[in-house]
């Protein structure tokens, strides 16, 4: 059995006096898919921006609970936010490449954290991050062009090759795929069956299938709470929970 | 309520409604017509008033560079040279002009050429000083008299005491006419020459040159400034009252009248720091304090119009905030910026009051070299001219306000390429 990678207890978040978040405790393994599902508006996407402390953008927003990255407490004053984002890499909802070339959007966060001495360096780190997120062939020859010039499943392919580059341990995906479209989806998943192997991802999506493809753990949030929390073939063939059982049958959200 | 009487009331409506958009359509079309004619009106009035100001009246003067009157031998040395008695040629030349000129009428005659005519003596014999000793046919500056009467700006049907030329000085001039020894030619005093008190020798140069230098400090001061303000507040700020304060108070002090900040130049700047009077330098500070609102508010408005999406890749690989904010954001923001800077510059331009209050409106007969100089400035020059009652200055007035348009219609067409040029999509 693995060890714990993130271990969540008791998390709540308040967006105002509006709270989002209930006490939510979770266990997510490393180098395993977690996929957290529910109806919009449960507060999955909350959660997942609490892992990399980006809900501190967001003024109003109040977490307390715990949360502990490798032991580590992330909830706290004294965190920093900095390495535990390089650490900690994201895919966004919408793919959000910088407007520049692409090799330059693989070679930010190098760049920025002093991981590369010498240009040679920067060319493989970029390289092979191409690669790993399986898009090197296919962008090989223009990786001057800019980046919001590839179509939508590329650039989303081109966004997880920029989280790689940095060598983050977690990957946290916001719903990867919901601008994209079947075959591109497809492509994403697949190549999410492979970082696996390296990384510990957690998954937010609305499409109980693509959850039921690409993790091995599934988290049902609803209403702000954590219903259920199992193995994937547990929670889609025989789940504990009614309200589980509801969601996933399609009888609601 | 059944499916005819819908359909009916559907199609009694739609007649209203189409009538409704194509009255809005002219209401439109009509507005925008009458906008453009009095723009045409406006231009017209200008140009047909100070086209003839880019056109300047000579004489063929014949002038005797003899060395007994200058006083000069074909050996002296240049600096010799600087010290001939010009002034005794050109008073020859003026009683040489017609034939059989009694004392009364030399000084009539003295009064049609222009009181440049020495220097234009003088330095065509500095340059070419081979002539010493023969008779030039020389082309000088006429008179702003006899240039008005020329370009037909001043009428020569009114009683003669209230004419600038008497009867005798209009026969000299219909002769010159007839014996060709007058033209008119393209003006490049109004061009290279600052303000002067004689009309046909003023020049926008000077305050050009003054408006250059002004804008020039306007754009070093208030660009970074606003760049960092808008930053700040866009960015870094915390959401509380104070910030909420300053915001209201930002956009209060772009409505603030020019000329309040004219008075806070005089009494800060001029009698507090005594900085010197008339400059660039303060012209240039106090317009920079009335653009910064203005530009401040158009730098937040295109920071504002980064999406958020590429702060937050940014954040999310690791980047500190301030590497997010100037790495991706500003320059994103960068076209709407510098659009926003030269809307602000070019509203700076036409500034008048300001100036006034801090002494730009003084009488500056040099063209400036440096901030610290005295100088004018171009909507300043527009003021003083229009107001003078000299007839030779009103075409240079309208000319003035020729260049200054075309200035600012070049800074905006500068706008608009730049932000043509570098908006991204994303």
């Amino acid at each position: 059995m693995s060890n714990s990678k993130i271990l969540a207890n008791g998390v709540d978040v308040y967006y105002g006096s509006k709270q989002a978040l209930f006490g939510i405790s979770m266990d997510i393994k490393e180098k395993e898919v977690t996929a957290l599902i529910g109806p919009s508006g449960c507060g999955k996407s909350t959660f997942l921006r609490c892992i990399n402390r980006m809900n501190d953008l967001i003024e109003i927003c109040k977490v307390s609970g715990s949360i502990k990255v490798d032991n580590e407490e992330i909830i706290s004053e004294k965190t920093d936010v900095v390495s535990l984002r390089s650490k900690i890499g994201m895919v966004f909802q919408k793919p959000n490449p910088f407007p520049k070339s692409i090799f330059d959007n693989v070679a930010y966060g190098p760049t920025i954290h002093g991981l590369v001495d010498s240009k040679n360096e920067l060319e493989e780190i970029v390289h092979s991050s191409l690669k790993k997120a399986g898009l090197f062939d296919e962008v090989k020859d223009r990786l001057n062009e800019p980046g919001t010039s590839l179509s939508g499943g590329q650039q989303q392919r081109l966004c997880i090759a920029r989280a790689i580059a940095v060598n983050p341990e977690i990957i946290l995906m916001d719903e990867p795929c919901s601008a994209l479209d079947p075959i591109a989806t497809a492509i994403i998943e697949e190549l999410i069956d492979e970082l696996r192997l390296n990384y510990t991802i957690i998954i937010v999506t609305h499409s109980m299938q693509q959850a039921a493809r690409v993790s091995q753990k599934t988290c049902f949030f609803h209403l702000g709470e954590l219903i259920e929390t199992g193995e994937t073939n547990k929670i889609f063939t025989n789940p504990d929970n009614t309200k589980t059982q509801d969601y996933i049958t399609g009888r609601f959200g | 309520m059944n499916n005819s009487i819908a359909k009916e009331k559907i199609v009694s409506l739609r007649k209203k409604r189409s009538l409704e958009d194509m009255r809005f359509k002219y209401y439109g079309f009509t507005a925008m017509c009458l906008s453009l004619a009095v723009l045409v009106f406006l231009l017209y009035t200008i140009f047909s008033k100070g086209y003839t100001a880019f056109q300047k009246t000579i004489v063929l003067l014949e002038v005797d560079y003899n060395q007994e009157v200058l006083k000069l031998t074909p050996d002296s040395s240049d600096e010799d040279m600087e010290k001939g008695k010009f002034f005794r040629v050109k008073k020859q030349a003026i009683e040489n002009f017609f034939p059989d000129l009694s004392k009364s009428d030399i000084k009539l005659v003295k009064k049609l050429f222009s009181i440049n005519v020495d220097k234009e003596i003088k330095d065509y014999f500095l340059d070419n000083p081979e002539v010493i000793n023969t008779k030039q046919q020389i082309w000088v500056t006429a008179h702003s008299d006899v240039d008005q009467l020329l370009k037909g700006n001043s009428r020569r049907d009114v009683p003669e005491d209230r004419r600038k030329l008497n009867d005798i000085q209009l026969s000299y001039v219909d002769q010159l006419v007839e014996e060709n020894r007058v033209k008119q030619v393209f003006n490049n005093f109004f061009f290279t020459k600052a303000d002067s008190r004689h009309p046909e020798i003023a020049g926008v140069a000077g305050s050009f040159m003054g408006s250059l230098f002004t804008l020039f400090t306007v754009f070093i001061l208030s660009f970074p400034i606003a760049i960092g303000a808008s930053v700040y507040l866009e960015e870094f700020a915390p959401k509380n009252r104070i910030t909420e304060l300053i915001e209201v108070n930002i956009s209060n002090l772009a409505a603030v009248p020019s000329i309040v900040f004219g008075l806070l130049g005089l009494g800060v700047l001029l009698n507090v720091f005594g900085l010197p009077r008339s400059t660039p330098l303060v012209g240039g500070s106090v317009l920079a304090l009335m653009t910064l609102p203005t530009i401040i508010i158009a730098c937040r408005a295109s920071l504002k119009a980064v999406p958020p999406s590429i702060k937050e890749g940014a954040l999310a690989v690791g980047a500190t905030k301030t590497q997010a904010v100037f790495h991706h954001v500003v320059p994103l923001a960068l076209p709407g910026t510098l659009t926003g800077t030269i809307i602000g510059l070019a509203q700076a331009l036409g500034e008048t009051a300001p100036l006034i209050m801090i002494g730009m409106i003084a009488f500056i007969p040099n063209i400036p070299t440096g901030l610290t100089e005295p100088s004018a400035a171009l909507p300043v020059q527009i003021y003083l001219w229009v107001e003078s009652a000299e007839r030779g200055f009103q075409e240079k007035s309208a000319a003035a306000i020729m260049v200054i348009l075309i200035f600012l219609f070049m800074m905006n067409a500068i706008a608009v390429f730049l932000r043509n040029r570098f908006e991204r999509k994303w």
